[in-house]
């Protein structure tokens, strides 16, 4: 394609959108490299340390759109301590400086300042688009920055972040000139808000698709919000607390009549079961439905819900549904694609999940390709059943709450199980382990794995056979993380040049040493090896023999941050 | 089922066959694809003793003397923050508490618990996936992680005990602080657990869900996000807020004035009538009346008496109001104030102008309720 002139070759990438083929089409020759990196304008980042982000403006002239992950997935869980990193303020810094035409952020992971807000707010005059997901640092005076500066906004998406609510009126901060909402989720957020502020801001939204309340907004301020809005797609319900016999209920249940694009639901943080009947109207046309943080829901109300929505191909929830409730969502949801099931802290009060439920979503479920399973036992015969019904899994993250509980069955390992479903799952992208498990597990997934990316592993294993297993069996593997299992210096230093095909890869209890972290460090000068020292005084240096508590190591073009804490010593 | 792999590496047959062999080889494969069937047996490895109200596919057992340790211990429910759950309707509640205190919460040994042959014999360690390959490893393991000066000092302590059925599912139930527990030694841990109590209410307390798994005490597992945990949390408290039933038997309710730009919270139990709760919100919220004060002629703050604020807020300007049970609106100073105690969810000083309409309501709701 070397004849052909420039503008026909970048008409052509404009319609190559994904991130992984236009990195594939940048490394075909110098021009094609030339031409791709002046038309992108979305680039993923997934791990911020691994770039700086000047170096990333100049490769990318044209950027608008930027997403980036920080911390490491174990944060989730609390396995790194605070102040780790993953700062966004000096990208966005950078980005001002460079007078990038910013109009989309994306956060996962990141430590967000109000400064940083209010920088973002200021810098970018076409800013449209700001989505953070377990972000953490900021306050409503940063969001109330954002609302106020950014005239063009369209997506302000708070997911699951931890937010210090200053209980300032954010949310007049938007002018009455911002008419152009199209998203707005602040079901994180845990303060009051002012109804009557947020019922004019949807009133004068007319493209509001999207309005995931949080649990201050009550039942006849989410009435009069919704009839403003019925064009909406997608409803997060903060609170449905009411008595079903007053009037102002019977009102939410006519006006949800009237939504007829309603095709996601969320929320429910607070709810009284009664109230629910309010949302029948709009469950059958639903695709996606989250009920996970709606812990005030019984299983068989849960059950008498789900039979209404026959369309779903989304479904998260807790596991008071119970095994029965789950074949009841197997006859029902033909559609269903991604489930969720989360642990619920009730004891004994509702039947759990156990391997029952999920081979009840296999059978009926064939479409079944991403799943989150928090259950209390699993068997191998299960696990095969499914691998055999669902072939198609491409994420498929298993967690028994005791995490090295073996097929109760049989008393067996979990490894034949596990083993069937990347044989027969070919597709499989992500992958997360639990039950007792031994090597042989770790043996099927490096022979059959093919398409494995990510892999989270937790109190399994018996010896570096198997964490060779995979990294020699993996070769798309881009993440690992390990905890709490017997893999040793022999295991990390086998294949070193492995790492840099990998972002990251996060060890933590297990049996690597300080002196095998300097040994990696020094051979791969191009990764970042750190070792959390958290008992440890700063000054003092560890012997080479001792076990390292926390590794965390990632490919980088960065060189050694500067920003890490005392405990995060760089090798 | 066990048949190792590595027979037949790279053999196309062999691969195949070995898959047949996986699939068709549990002699329990049959009664896994009949989901009905009754031949699945059902085991209970958690000890969990399902209410008798729970349906019928919850496993159950007759062993008398494990349900009354297991009901035991689901009833001390140590985990769970700000939850008492003394309303628990089942026989969970029935067992008196003595039994329970007898028992170690970890024992060592299994206890004479013959429904799952999974038990091996006092495994101490979490480790229990690699430790019965490797023999003697994760005796090691424990003798060096049970020392508090190791570099592994977040690493459970074997005695966290990674049991399935003999554990008490109340084990679970434990958000203690991992590190307290994992520290402690196992004498002390019925005692440790117990001590933890107070710390379990701490929203910031690394909580693991607490799933009936015993093993719930290891940070990080099971793999939940910290936001969903606290949010759970706060919604649980927020259940029993709404009920008035604090173990410390205040009852705050939120106070919102219209125009503040924030509330405020007051305790019911503190004021024995209503004139005492007036004064104190007119106090409370005397700061944002000067504002208003302010177009009444100009009365400074020196100048502000408690009659004045009483007119203020019982006068044209302001009414005083609460959210009840039933979510209705009423004017406050209508019913007995025990009466108002039990079913005030919430307070609102309402502008006079809105809170036309409320007066009739009220003395209905009165009525009906004399």
């Amino acid at each position: 394609m070397n004849y052909f002139p420039d503008e026909v070759i970048e008409h052509i990438f404009e319609y190559v959108g994904s991130h992984r083929d236009r990195n594939a089409l940048s490394l075909v020759c110098r021009s094609w490299y030339r031409i791709e990196r002046c038309t992108r304008e979305k680039v993923f980042i997934g791990n911020c340390y691994s770039i700086t982000p000047e170096r990333l403006i100049q490769r990318f002239p044209s950027l608008k759109s930027l997403t980036l992950k920080g911390k490491p997935h174990f944060a989730d869980f609390s396995l790194v301590p605070h102040g780790w990193g993953g700062f966004v303020y000096p990208w966005i810094e950078a980005l001002a400086k460079g007078k990038v035409g910013l109009e989309e952020l994306r956060l996962k992971r990141m430590v967000v300042s109000d400064e940083s807000l209010e920088l973002l707010s200021r810098a970018f005059p076409n800013f449209k688009s700001l989505v953070l997901v377990s972000c953490e640092e900021f306050t409503t005076d940063g969001l109330a920055a954002i609302a106020a500066n950014c005239k063009r906004l369209r997506e302000l998406d708070l997911q699951e972040n931890e937010v210090d609510d200053h209980k300032g009126q954010w949310l007049s901060c938007f002018p009455d000139s911002c008419t152009s909402l199209v998203s707005l989720n602040f079901a994180c957020l845990k303060g009051e808000i002012n109804t009557g502020v947020l019922e004019r801001l949807v009133a004068r939204s007319p493209n509001l698709k999207s309005l995931r309340l949080n649990r201050s907004v009550p039942l006849d301020a989410l009435q009069r919000i919704v009839a403003r809005a019925p064009q909406l797609v997608d409803l997060g319900v903060g609170s449905l607390v009411h008595d079903p016999a007053m009037e102002t209920f019977a009102k939410l249940m006519t006006t949800m009549n009237k939504c007829k694009s309603i095709t996601s639901l969320s929320g429910f943080l607070e709810v009284t079961p009664r109230c629910l009947t309010a949302m029948y109207p709009i469950l059958p046309k639903l695709t996606s439905l989250n009920l996970s943080y709606a812990a005030g829901i019984p299983g068989s109300d849960l059950i008498k819900l789900i039979r209404h929505c026959k369309k779903l191909q989304r479904l998260w929830i807790m596991d008071s549904i119970g095994d029965k409730g789950l074949g009841v969502v197997a006859n029902t949801c033909k559609e269903l694609q991604e489930l969720r099931v989360f642990p619920s802290d009730n004891i004994g009060q509702h039947a759990a999940v156990t391997e029952k439920g999920l081979v009840a979503i296999s059978m009926g479920c064939p479409k079944l390709h991403s799943l989150l399973y928090f259950c209390h036992q699993m068997t191998n015969a299960a696990l095969i059943t499914v691998a055999k019904n669902c072939p198609n899994f491409i994420r498929f993250r298993l967690a028994i709450l005791d995490a090295t509980k073996p097929d109760p069955d049989t008393n067996q390992p979990l490894d034949e199980g596990f083993g069937a479903i990347v044989q027969s799952c070919r597709r499989l992208r992500r992958l997360s382990l639990s039950g007792q498990l031994t090597d042989k597990v770790f043996l099927y997934i490096g022979m059959y794995a093919e398409q494995l990316e990510m892999l989270s592993i937790a109190f399994a294993g018996e010896s570096d056979k198997g964490m060779l297993y995979v990294l020699n069996g993996c070769k798309k593997l881009r993440k690992l993380e390990i905890r709490d299992c017997p893999f040793g210096n022999t295991a990390l230093l086998t294949d070193v040049g492995k790492y840099e095909t990998m972002r990251s890869l996060w060890m933590s209890s297990c049996e690597v040493t300080v002196g095998a972290c300097k040994v990696l460090a020094m051979k791969m000068p191009r990764l970042n090896v750190e070792i959390f020292n958290e008992n440890e005084p700063a000054d003092c240096e560890p012997d080479d023999v001792q076990k390292v508590e926390k590794m965390y190591l990632y490919r980088t073009l960065a060189g050694k941050r500067k920003d890490a804490p005392e405990y995060v010593w760089t090798l | 089922m066990s048949r190792p792999l590595l027979g037949v590496v790279g053999d196309e047959e062999g691969q195949q066959s070995h898959v047949t062999l996986l699939v068709s080889s549990s002699s329990t494969m049959e009664s896994v694809n009949c989901l009905n069937s009754s031949k699945l047996k059902e085991r209970n490895y958690m000890g969990l003793s399902d209410c008798s109200s729970v349906d019928s596919s919850v496993p159950s057992f007759s062993d008398e003397t494990k349900s009354n340790l297991n009901l035991k211990a689901t009833e001390l429910r140590l985990g769970l923050p700000g939850s008492q759950s003394p309303e628990r309707d089942s026989d969970l509640c029935l067992r008196s508490s003595t039994q329970f205190d007898e028992k170690p919460l970890f024992p060592l040994r299994p206890v004479a618990d013959d429904h799952h042959s999974s038990s091996k014999p006092a495994l101490l360690g979490n480790k229990r996936g690699f430790s019965d390959a490797m023999n003697g490893f994760s005796e090691e393991k424990l003798l060096v992680s049970s020392d508090a000066n190791t570099i592994l000092p977040s690493r459970p302590s074997p005695t966290v005990g990674l049991k399935s059925s003999s554990m008490l599912e109340n084990a679970a139930a434990q958000q203690a602080k991992v590190n307290e527990v994992a520290t402690s030694k196992v004498g002390e841990r019925p005692h440790a657990a117990k001590e933890t109590r107070p710390s379990l209410n701490d929203s910031t307390v690394n909580n693991n869900s607490s799933a009936p798994a015993p093993k719930a005490q290891v940070v990080g597992w099971p793999p939940i996000r910290s936001f969903r945990k606290n949010s759970l949390a706060t919604t649980s408290k927020n259940a029993e807020e709404v009920d008035g039933k604090m173990a410390s038997g205040a009852l705050f309710v939120k106070v919102s004035m219209d125009g503040a730009p924030y509330l405020r919270k007051v305790d019911l139990k503190n004021y024995s009538a209503y004139p005492e709760l007036s004064s104190a919100l007119e106090k409370m919220f005397s700061c944002f009346t000067i504002g208003q004060c302010g177009s009444h002629g100009n009365l400074g703050k020196e100048m502000l008496s408690e009659t004045k604020l009483k007119d203020l807020l019982h006068g044209s300007e302001y009414v005083l109001t609460y959210e009840d049970k039933d979510g209705d609106w009423m004017l406050v100073g209508d019913v007995p104030w025990e009466m108002f105690i039990e079913t005030c969810r919430r307070l609102r000083i309402m502008k006079g102008a809105d809170a036309i309409g409320l007066a009739p309501r009220a003395v209905e709701k009165s009525k009906s309720r004399n």
